[in-house]
């Protein structure tokens, strides 16, 4: 195939992965609407169990798919971190299953959600055929842009939340997620287009493969952990069909944490590559400063998390102020400021 | 460390404490979570002006372009040191302090940390079994096999009548404390480094060269500590550039590639060698790296005064006006001309096009028909000799141009010159001849003692927090009491309970393995 033919199949792609997020989205939503309503806050609506200090027993060692239980709340443990127990962390299930009051959910809302999960993932193929028929057209990293680079992004936030679904029940996550996702993609092509091409010689680097790549991974995950930070605001503490909050704190936290230390590699990385190509490996330019500022915004949520009165809610917003540093570095600085790294040929 | 042993209630305020007293409160609110939090936040907030406002060592054009477009906002900036936001003494206070703050802070807790080491993990609970991971089994385990089997797994572990306690995960607090102190590495590694190193800017044209002196920079930024002697002292020739563009698509005259040939001596008696010098690919003569940052057109004139001697004649490095055409502006200036100084402005068109109107632009970057267009001539004295500075990119300041002669007013589509033409001014004052065309390249070098340290500093800080974040400490417990096997686990680490699941669970089979390790 020409590279032509290459970058058209490329864009095909981008838009059939489009369409598949958004009738899977369609297909998480229905099973949320039809599931039931779940408490905010598990522990507090199952009578104030949060921060009491009594060792929680869980049924059996939990994992092998089923959700462990809270013996004693019948909920999903999870909350007792809050009390900052030691001793007592209801480890219970990663995360809580969809349909915590008891009554089984209906079959209906499940097989649409099963569904939606079979179509989340064919257009995660869809997404990775996109980049990797761009790749092969303009033989190189298929990074280099804007464009590609949002591309790459949504994959891999759409890989973070497939994979985590293997291993632990995030469902609920779902519509959010690929909505999330469907309009990253939307935006990717309608403002940030650029045909397939070559790079200016100082992105023709093997340092592309490990800065760049670094930094996709990073904020896939975050992306993930912004969705969850989002809902978290959204919903109140009461009963709502939107996923329960300790669960969203969990999965932001989880996501944060792995991706904290890769987005420090992707940043340590960025300065090997300055310190080749500029001849300093720091140099304050636009990005480098917001790099640093979102990089200091998540290490905050991180201490937030441990610091007494920051948890919950305030370490949210932390969390989600991070998330708009990393979105304004990837969107705003490239627009609206010219540094060395205004290579994202959007016009 | 725990987390509640974070969450000690801020130190109450000494009431009627003596400087003492104070002085040990505001060294604990310095120290504490809390503060550091909001310093990080500090931290955060005032790099944003850093990325808004043009900064003197990134961007000095942009600083002296807002001096000039408004005085009074530039002064503001200037009063809160806004135009060198990572230098200022504000920020430096920001960062100091939360260095202090984290001094404070690691040291207290690399000795609760080094105590933990040596302590015993603490005597399994009555009941095991009411702990988060739990599981309970009939088997002939006895203590001592129960030991060994968690030795084996790497728990510390400690044992007494009828159980068993081990633990594992230090490496955690390992990676948080290792991470924290590589912070402050790269904190001191840069600030090494911007003391000892420097950094310059030069531009070299085809066939000349360039040795490493302070005279020779265009641009020089040495740091506190740097002395001239202490420069590297090579030297090297730019042999040959070749830039090669995108001929063809949307992309066309987008560069594909430099590459730069030089002729480099390592030091003054050292033979020379050759390097090709591209983008990403810096020169490294014993730590002070040089590298290609930019090119462009330098045409060879010839300037023949008005009583026939040559009073010019060289290269002269042209100012790009597109880039993506490479059209750039020439400046030419003969001031040894007789009788009168002569001064010529131009324009470089590498590959120049008719159009209809039978203007001449360039329609491409490379050099594929370079022709050179006359704008103006001009006689007079041009004020080289007044011992102020000059732009070799203008011909003489304003108030200088205003006293100037014009010879020759180009019309607005000015007949371009091939090489090898010329132009004859008026009134046989002289003439300018296009001979040839090279090109120009501008390089930085710098040298830095910190790099090397920094990248040390830096790549610990990766692998610390990764251990830090992923590694969570954990502990299990077993009881025997006549036959029947008790066994809890839990984490102790906040939200880390995931995945612990499986692996209590891999535990617990091993333990529960009959007879596997009776020799
Ligand atoms: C340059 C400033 C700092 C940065 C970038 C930074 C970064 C980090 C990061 C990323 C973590 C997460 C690791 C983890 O959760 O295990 C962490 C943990 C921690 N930091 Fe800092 N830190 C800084 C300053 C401080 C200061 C000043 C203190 C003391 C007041 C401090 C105390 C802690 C503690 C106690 C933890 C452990 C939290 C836990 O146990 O999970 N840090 N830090």
């Amino acid at each position: 195939m020409s590279a032509e033919q290459l970058a058209e199949l490329s864009d095909l792609f981008v838009v059939a992965a489009v369409l598949l997020y958004v009738v899977a989205m369609v297909g998480f939503a229905i099973e949320l609407a039809f599931g039931r309503a779940r408490p905010g806050v598990a522990a507090r609506s199952a009578g104030g169990a949060l921060g009491a200090r009594k060792p929680v027993a869980v049924g059996a060692p939990a994992g092998d798919g089923a959700p462990g239980r809270d013996a004693v709340t019948g909920l999903p443990g999870d909350h007792v971190d809050a009390g900052g127990d030691a001793t007592a962390p209801a480890s219970g299930g990663d995360v809580a299953a969809a349909g915590d009051d008891g009554a089984p959910p209906s079959r209906a809302a499940v097989r649409a959600g099963t569904a939606a999960l079979a179509l989340a993932w064919l257009g995660w193929a869809a997404n990775l055929g996109a980049i990797a028929t761009r790749g092969l057209a303009v033989d190189r990293w298929p990074w280099g842009n804007m464009y590609e680079f949002v591309v790459a992004i949504c994959f891999a936030a759409v890989t973070a939340f497939l994979v985590t679904q293997l291993r632990a029940n995030v469902r609920f996550l779902g519509s959010f997620v690929m909505v999330t996702v469907a309009l990253g993609l939307g935006l990717a092509v309608k403002a940030f287009y650029t045909t397939a091409g070559p790079v200016v010689p100082a992105l023709d680097s093997y340092w592309i493969a490990i800065h760049v790549s670094a930094a996709i991974v990073a904020s896939g995950l975050f992306t993930i952990a912004g969705v969850s930070g989002v809902l978290y605001l959204l919903r109140g503490d009461g009963l709502s069909r939107l996923p329960a909050r300790a669960d969203l704190e969990r999965v932001a936290h989880r996501a944060i944490v792995f991706a904290f230390p890769v987005w420090t590699f992707a940043v340590i990385a960025g300065a090997l590559w300055a310190d080749r190509a500029w001849g300093r490996y720091w140099g304050w330019d636009p990005k480098e400063v917001w790099a640093f500022i979102t990089w200091v915004a998540y290490a905050a949520y991180l201490h937030a998390r441990v610091t007494a009165g920051w948890r919950g809610r305030s370490a949210t917003i932390v969390q989600l102020v991070a998330f708009g540093c990393l979105l304004f570095n990837l969107i705003g600085v490239n627009i609206f400021f010219e540094g060395l790294h205004s290579y994202a040929d959007v016009d | 460390m725990s987390v509640q042993e974070l969450e000690k209630p801020r130190s109450p305020k000494p009431a009627g404490f003596g400087p003492v007293g104070w002085l040990r409160w505001g060294w604990r609110t310095l120290t504490s979570m809390r503060t550091a939090l909001i310093l990080l936040f500090l931290l955060a907030l005032g790099s944003v002006p850093g990325s808004v406002v043009p900064q003197r060592g990134v961007e000095p054009d942009k600083v002296a372009a807002i001096y000039e477009q408004d005085p009074a906002l530039a002064e503001w900036y200037d009063r809160f040191q806004l135009f060198e936001v990572f230098t200022s003494t504000w920020f430096a206070a920001v960062y100091l302090l939360l260095f202090t703050s984290l001094i404070g802070c690691i040291v207290p807790r690399t000795a609760t940390y080094l105590r933990e080491l040596r302590r015993k993990p603490p005597a399994a609970p009555k009941r095991p079994s009411r702990l988060p991971h739990s599981a309970t089994f009939d088997g002939d385990l006895t203590v001592e096999q129960a030991a060994r089997r968690l030795r084996r797994m790497r728990f510390r572990v400690a044992t007494g009548d009828g159980w068993v306690s081990a633990e594992k995960g230090f490496l955690r607090e390992t990676g948080n404390l290792f991470f924290h102190v590589a912070l402050l590495g790269i904190l001191v590694a840069i600030g090494a480094g911007s003391l000892f190193g420097y950094r310059g800017n030069v531009l070299v044209v085809e066939d000349d060269g360039f040795a490493n002196t302070v005279a020779a920079y265009d641009r020089f930024m040495p740091g506190s500590q740097v002395s001239a002697e202490s420069l590297e002292p090579f030297s090297f020739q730019l042999a040959d550039l070749k830039v090669s563009y995108q001929v063809t698509g949307d992309r066309k005259g987008q560069v594909l590639d430099y590459s730069a040939r030089l002729k480099v001596n390592d030091s003054p008696e050292a033979p020379a060698r050759d390097y090709e010098l591209k983008v990403n690919e810096p020169l490294d003569v014993g730590g002070t790296q040089t590298y290609l940052i930019g090119n462009g057109y330098a045409p060879v004139f010839r300037v023949t005064d008005g009583k026939g001697q040559v009073a010019f004649e060289g290269p002269v490095p042209c100012l790009i006006e597109d880039k993506a055409t490479m059209t750039s502006g020439c400046v030419v200036k003969a001031p040894d001309a007789q009788p009168e100084q002569l001064g010529f402005l131009l324009r470089f068109l590498p590959t120049s096009v008719p159009l209809t109107d039978g203007s001449h632009v360039s329609a491409f970057p490379g050099e594929l028909n370079p022709e050179v267009q006359l704008l103006g001539a001009f006689s007079g004295d041009l004020g080289v000799r007044s011992g102020r500075p000059q732009s070799v990119y203008e011909l003489a300041p304003p108030e200088v141009m205003k006293k100037l002669n014009p010879l020759l007013m180009a019309s607005d589509t000015p007949k371009p010159l091939a090489v090898g033409q010329s132009v004859d001014l008026p009134g046989g004052v002289g003439k300018i001849e296009f001979t040839g065309v090279k090109e120009w390249i501008t390089l930085q070098t710098a040298y830095d003692p910190g790099r090397l340290p920094a990248l040390v500093a830096g790549g610990t800080a990766v692998v610390a927090i990764a251990l830090s974040l992923m590694i969570r400490r954990r502990r299990v417990f077993v009881r025997i009491e006549g036959g029947k096997v008790e066994v809890g686990g839990l984490t102790r680490t906040e939200g880390s309970a995931a995945g612990f699941a499986e692996e209590f669970a891999d535990i617990v089979k091993d333990l529960s393995a009959g007879e596997k390790d009776v020799r």
